[in-house]
């Protein structure tokens, strides 16, 4: 089975998202929801394609024979600059001085999508740190609610370690415990879900900084080069 | 009580104020008010620096890890200093034993570093202008452009000292500004051996440049020795950091406090008996705070950091060539000299003090594969201090048992000088104020007499760069009765 993006033919297997056959065949669609080991959820909509003058996420949409997809287009590129402004906007990303710089996918994609300015004003959320764990700090003023943490802990780790709660505007990722702090779960620092965040909220306790700021993966390649941090 | 002190408490009814106000390009800024009377006689000299206070919110609940990243947006002149002190914070919070030689030489290496860009950027490219042209030459021909134009080889002096700082600070970090190195319990990356080796081939020129430095700034002083001795000069305390013998320390080392006439106040406290040792008086009329030495108490506690401070303070500096500079200086100038001019002379001796360190740090290939300390139980109390440019840096933070900063005091350098700034500017009013009209010179002195302690303010305002003034002269109504300002241009503008 073979598809077209962009004007290149792509080989795709029998199931293959859009998403799927492009990364197999190294061909870069910009995502930071997805992951390998997980199945998709359609969460950002950064990998939005167009196909038949229909806007698809790649993520969710099965190939077929020799569909025609276009993803770099002007107009998906500037949908993308939006949704990664908005993500910023939505969280308190000071790059900086943020452990993951260098190594933040959504970092990387601002880089890539060549995001000067947030255009749109910035939420300022208040969002505490949960330091309960001796290993790890999460620091959701980072999250993009991508829930590849919460997939992580329920799919690959089965420990139901984190959940999305409220709803809407309201909506946010926190620990599935009675006190809704991540040292009353069974979360370990070696769980699936500890590597898996695209952004900076997983920090381990007590370290920091130990690659220097200039000399980490997104420093030296861009994304599309440099693969997800956390494949 | 000083003369200068007594004019402080001066009241305001009927008396009618000048207001000079150092405009930086962000929010903070100093500004200075000057009291008179219908007679024109001084009553009160404030300078008021509108100090950051933020930070201290700013870190609270971070963890500990991120304190030497986050403390670098603190100044912009000397974000290295924050990150060093920071750094040897976050070893004490993260339990870290001692830090392997060749570590510490990394941190120190970075530290010095810093202290030889920003004093070859003070001296040569701030402050130099005003002695080379002398302090009444008109504020256009007084920057760096005429020095590069007139005095070429002083300015080629000051653009390779600065860069050779600069180089070094980004083999360390692997930026200029704003890179990482100290992590708890050690650093993260070595020298590489090509950058190393480049380094050491530049000390000779470095060395020989410094050194003419210093002979640019005497042959300036002793043009009109007289009156520079006596420019902006206000007797005051000194504290520094010292090793244990009594040789100057930058990185680490215990407490020395002298009075005036070298009589030692106190000597060997280690950093934490800052506490006891300094006490922040706060006054209703500025934001910054005035530390004093409490033994001491409010009025007499005042001191002065910096290059001179530590010069006087310390029995030695601990390389040849400028303890050679150092025994020249004080017999030329006394053992506790206390000339506000001279601590440019302090500056540029720890300018070739700092070439020589650096020499000596690189020469060690150690540095090329530094380890990491042994690392223990966290504790939750941290103070850590450094002698920056500028003069002594405390850092203190508290610390939670989730690994979250809870408590942060600094006081930097400028703050340490509030009141020796206050006592600089209070004498160049006495003497050169005279009389009702609001004169260039004056504007020019005090800004003279500031730039001897601090270029532009930055640690204080976080501000870089220049410190264009504006005078106000108001009556104690707060009318205002005249105003002339510089602008960014050197310009003076009459409003
Ligand atoms: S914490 Fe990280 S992995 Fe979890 S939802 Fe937020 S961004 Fe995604
Ligand atoms: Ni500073």
């Amino acid at each position: 089975m073979r598809f077209v993006i962009d004007g290149m033919t792509i080989e795709a297997q029998a199931g293959d998202t859009i998403l799927t056959a492009c990364r197999r065949a190294g061909y870069y669609i910009p995502h930071l929801c997805f992951h390998g080991d997980l199945p998709a959820q359609g969460n950002c909509r950064l990998c939005l394609v167009e196909s038949k003058g229909r806007l698809l996420p790649s993520c969710l949409t099965k190939v077929t024979d020799g569909m025609e997809v276009a993803s770099a287009t002007e107009q998906l590129h500037t949908l993308r600059l939006r949704l990664t402004q908005m993500l910023f906007v939505e969280g308190n990303h000071i790059c900086p001085s943020c452990e993951a710089s260098g190594n933040c996918m959504l970092q990387a994609l601002g880089y890539r999508l060549g995001l000067l300015d947030n255009h749109y004003p910035q939420f300022f959320p208040r969002r505490p740190l949960d330091a309960s764990h001796p290993q790890m700090i999460l620091d959701f003023n980072r999250c993009i609610q991508c829930q590849l943490c919460v997939r992580a802990s329920d799919q690959l780790d089965q420990k139901h370690a984190f959940v999305v709660a409220g709803r809407g505007g309201e909506a946010h990722i926190t620990a599935s415990s009675s006190n809704g702090q991540l040292g009353s779960t069974s979360f370990a620092a070696t769980d699936h879900a500890a590597g898996i965040c695209p952004v900076g909220v997983f920090l381990g306790k007590g370290v920091g900084y130990v690659t220097p700021i200039g000399e980490r993966r997104y420093d030296r390649a861009d994304i599309a080069q440099a693969g997800d941090r956390n494949a | 009580m000083t003369e200068g002190s007594s004019l402080e408490t001066a009241e305001r009814g009927g008396l009618r104020r000048v207001v000079i106000d150092p405009v930086t390009r962000v929010e903070g800024h100093g500004k200075v008010t000057i009291l008179v009377d219908e007679a024109n006689r001084i009553h009160q000299v404030r300078l008021h620096i509108v100090e950051f206070r933020g930070f201290e919110r700013f870190v609270e609940g971070r963890p500990y890890t991120e304190l030497p990243v986050l403390v670098q947006r603190l100044c912009g002149i000397c974000p290295v200093s924050h990150h060093v002190a920071a750094g040897k914070a976050v070893d004490i919070l993260g339990g870290a034993g001692p830090l392997p030689p060749e570590t510490e030489a990394i941190r120190r290496l970075m530290h010095i570093g810093q202290i030889l860009q920003s004093h070859a950027t003070h001296f040569f490219h701030l402050a130099s202008p005003d002695l080379l042209f002398g302090m009444d030459a008109a504020a256009q021909e007084r920057d760096f452009f005429h020095v590069m134009d007139r005095r070429r080889e002083v300015a080629r002096d000051g653009i390779a000292l600065r860069r050779f700082g600069q180089a070094v600070i980004a083999a360390v970090s692997g930026k200029r500004i704003h890179g990482t190195c100290a992590i708890p319990g050690g650093v993260n990356r070595g020298i590489a051996a090509q950058e190393r080796q480049c380094l050491l081939a530049a000390i000779p020129e470095m060395l020989e440049r410094a050194q003419e430095g210093i002979e640019v700034f005497r042959t300036c002083y002793a043009a009109d020795l007289q009156r520079n001795r006596a420019f902006g000069t206000v007797p005051g305390n000194v504290l520094s950091l010292v090793q244990g013998d009594g040789t100057l320390e930058f990185y680490d080392g215990v407490l020395r406090a002298r009075a005036p006439d070298g009589a030692m106040v106190f000597d060997g406290q280690p950093a934490a008996a800052y506490r006891q040792r300094i006490t922040e008086a706060v006054k209703p009329w500025s934001y910054m705070k005035f530390p004093f030495l409490h033994e001491l108490g409010q009025e007499q506690g005042w001191y002065r950091v910096g290059p001179l401070a530590r010069l006087v303070n310390c029995e030695r500096l601990g390389t040849p060539l400028a303890d050679a500079q150092r025994c020249a200086f004080l017999e030329q100038e006394g053992r506790f000299v206390q000339s506000l001019l001279a601590t440019h002379w302090a500056r540029l001796i720890e300018v070739l003090h700092a070439t020589e360190l650096i020499g000596d740090l690189l020469d060690d290939e150690a540095i090329e594969q530094p380890r990491q300390a042994e690392m223990g139980p966290w504790r939750q109390d941290a103070v850590s201090i450094v002698e920056a440019p500028r003069g002594t840096l405390i850092h203190q933070y508290g610390m939670n048992s989730d690994g979250l900063i809870n408590a942060a005091n600094l006081i930097v350098s400028t703050t340490n000088n509030n009141q020796a700034m206050n006592e600089a500017i209070r004498r160049v009013a006495q003497d050169e104020l005279d009389g009702h009209v609001l004169t260039e010179p004056l504007l020019n002195h005090v800004e003279t007499a500031i730039r001897a302690y601090d270029p532009c303010l930055s640690c204080a305002t976080h501000a870089l760069g220049q410190m264009p003034l504006i005078i106000t002269l108001q009556d104690g109504a707060g009318h205002t009765l005249d105003a002339i300002m510089r602008d960014h241009d050197g310009q003076i503008v009459h409003a």
